[in-house]
């Protein structure tokens, strides 16, 4: 990138919110039904019907704004946004335009390089999603399917605080990470459970007034906010070098060619007529709410992050990468609640257990090890029975079994041989059987040492503790 | 008109052609009152809003929908064509 030239990014980020039914009628909220099946009066617009709000869908923006410590609007009220398209057929969509449920907060984003860097958040909003139009199935017609009207979203919008493309994407996936921690969205981003919308401009770098802007729609990836974002970047560049001027539009982005393209030019909000819905009355928090709220609230990433470094010494780089995921800190304070050694058990979670599940593309939630089993195999390497090699071995059988470490160790043979008199006659045996490799060592080549190592553990199948052998080794050999 | 789908004879388009220069005349009254020390009103009514518990109700007849629907095919509402940019 050019470094005369600094880009502003900020996101907005549509996050459907896990109810049962809808925001306004209680329409089931499903994904992949037949189309139309989930549409009731109110989701098909007929006349008089009239929207009811949803308390979860109102519980959980709650549950959002205290996660970022935002200013919770005590009054809120709704608003009709109006434009016209066949998939939004009252002809404009409920949304919150000037008193938000949520206001100002902040979010810390974990970056890559290990560095945090706090995010104003602007405001966030509940609001109605659209149905979708299918535009390829009919020849002459566009196919309206309703079941997604009315499935309650919450818009999050964030400042303008972002500095680069690998910024915003972070940004975006600690949002992703946020709202499945609270289990207020399932995170599914291939069923358009969360998209990302990016305000990109770039200014000469020293200035401060801000360049015309361009919003990127409907990103559902962390990968492809990152490619968008850089893309726009450069595009906008190139068009201010060449003389151009960037025009004020809504962009699309095409993951299949890696560019964007120009949708239509931008509205601003007078375009939108916004005004308060009069279907609908204020939404007055009580202060019970507010209160079976916080109380309902579980610990927090940052404030897992905290105890971690605390309680169990851990690097902070290991601390965040266990407090990506709720599910994954879930099973990491079971395991240590069980006994397990915090360090270990991060190992184990992050690394073996981390690849199995990618390879059998698992989540965490699915993940077919229990706490005990995990906080036993740990025990089992600190207390020297089981070596990293027979460690791993028990690793598979329990990954298929629902067997205890112990029972599997017990079953299989697959303890160290930690008798000494038993593993001074296997290593003896290897002595004697060769004198050739023995000679080479009294000789002076002491790096046949590791082959003879080698020989012991292969004839105990692994079993044998390869540190105690090569003392053995040395002590027998007098070297 | 075309959009909300209502027609209108010329006896009709000229009495709601007066009809709307006197609500922009009406509007333009109000333009004179200062606003400046009143709250914005949300709702006519002084009340609050009720919530719904979340529970879904499933079932929907989605044919008596589409019986007085203009267009449909396998489920789907039809609309003429949108066009599609790209």
């Amino acid at each position: 990138m050019n470094s005369q030239w600094e880009p502003v990014i900020g996101i907005e980020v549509h996050v459907q919110l896990a109810t049962q039914s809808k925001i306004f009628s209680n329409a089931p909220v499903e994904f992949g039904s037949e189309p139309n099946v989930n549409a009731n009066l109110v989701d098909v617009a007929m006349p008089g019907a009239l929207p009811v709000l949803n308390e979860d869908a109102v519980r959980m923006a709650l549950k959002f704004g205290l996660a970022i410590e935002a200013e919770i609007a005590e009054r809120c009220v709704f608003d009709r946004k109006n434009y016209f398209y066949p998939d939004l057929p009252k002809g404009y969509q409920i949304s919150q335009f000037a008193s938000p449920i949520v206001g100002r907060g902040e979010l810390d984003v974990h970056l890559d390089d290990g560095s945090v860097q706090s995010i104003g958040i602007t405001r966030a909003h509940l609001e109605e999603d659209a149905g979708k139009s299918i535009h390829d199935r009919f020849a002459q017609h566009t196919g309206i399917d309703l079941n997604r009207a009315g499935t309650p979203l919450l818009e999050i919008v964030t400042e303008p605080d972002m500095r680069s493309a690998a910024q915003a994407a972070a940004c975006f996936r600690q949002l992703h990470g946020l709202v499945r921690w609270l289990q207020i969205c399932d995170g599914n981003l291939a069923e358009g459970s969360m998209r990302c919308d990016a305000n990109v401009s770039v200014r000469r770098s020293g200035e401060s007034a801000f360049g015309e802007r361009t919003e990127i729609k409907n990103i559902n990836s962390f990968r492809f906010v990152e490619r968008a974002v850089n893309y726009e970047i450069d595009r906008q560049i190139d068009v201010l070098e060449s003389g151009g001027v960037v025009v004020r539009e809504t962009r699309q982005y095409d993951a299949d060619r890696d560019r964007t393209y120009s949708m239509r030019s931008k509205e601003l909000s007078d375009d939108y007529r916004y005004f308060p819905d009069p279907d609908l009355l204020p939404l007055q928090l009580t202060a019970d709410m507010l209160e079976a709220v916080k109380e309902s609230m579980p610990e927090l990433p940052r404030e897992k992050l905290a105890r971690y470094a605390q309680e169990h010494e851990l690097p902070p780089a290991t601390a965040v990468r266990l407090t990506r995921d709720f599910d994954l800190a879930s099973i990491f304070d079971k395991t240590t609640d069980l006994g397990g050694d915090a360090q270990l058990v991060a190992n184990w979670l992050l690394g073996d257990i981390a690849a199995s599940l990618r390879r059998e593309d698992k989540t965490y939630a699915e993940l077919p090890l229990t706490a005990q089993q995990l906080a036993d195999l740990v025990k089992r390497i600190h207390d020297g029975t089981l070596s990293s090699t027979l460690a791993k071995e028990v690793f598979e059988f329990a990954w298929s079994t629902e067997d205890s470490i112990d029972a599997i160790i017990n079953e299989r043979g697959l303890q160290q041989v930690s008798d000494q008199d038993e593993l001074t006659a296997l290593v003896q045996g290897i002595v004697d059987s060769h004198p050739a490799q023995v000679a080479q060592i009294h000789a002076g080549q002491t790096k046949v040492v590791g082959f003879l190592v080698g020989q012991v553990m292969k004839q105990s199948q692994g079993k044998a503790d390869p540190k105690q052998v090569n003392a053995l080794l040395r002590q027998m050999l007098n070297i | 008109m075309a959009l909300s789908q209502l027609s209108l004879d010329h006896h009709e388009k000229a009495k709601l052609s007066a009809d709307l220069d006197s609500i922009i005349s009406f509007i333009e009254a109000m333009n004179q009152v200062s606003t400046e020390d009143v709250e914005p009103l949300a709702h006519a009514l002084d009340l609050t809003q009720t919530l719904r518990p979340d529970v879904a109700v499933g079932g929907i007849d989605r044919s008596a929908f589409q019986r007085i629907a203009p267009e449909t095919s396998d489920g789907f509402y039809l609309v003429p064509k949108v066009l599609q940019q790209r």
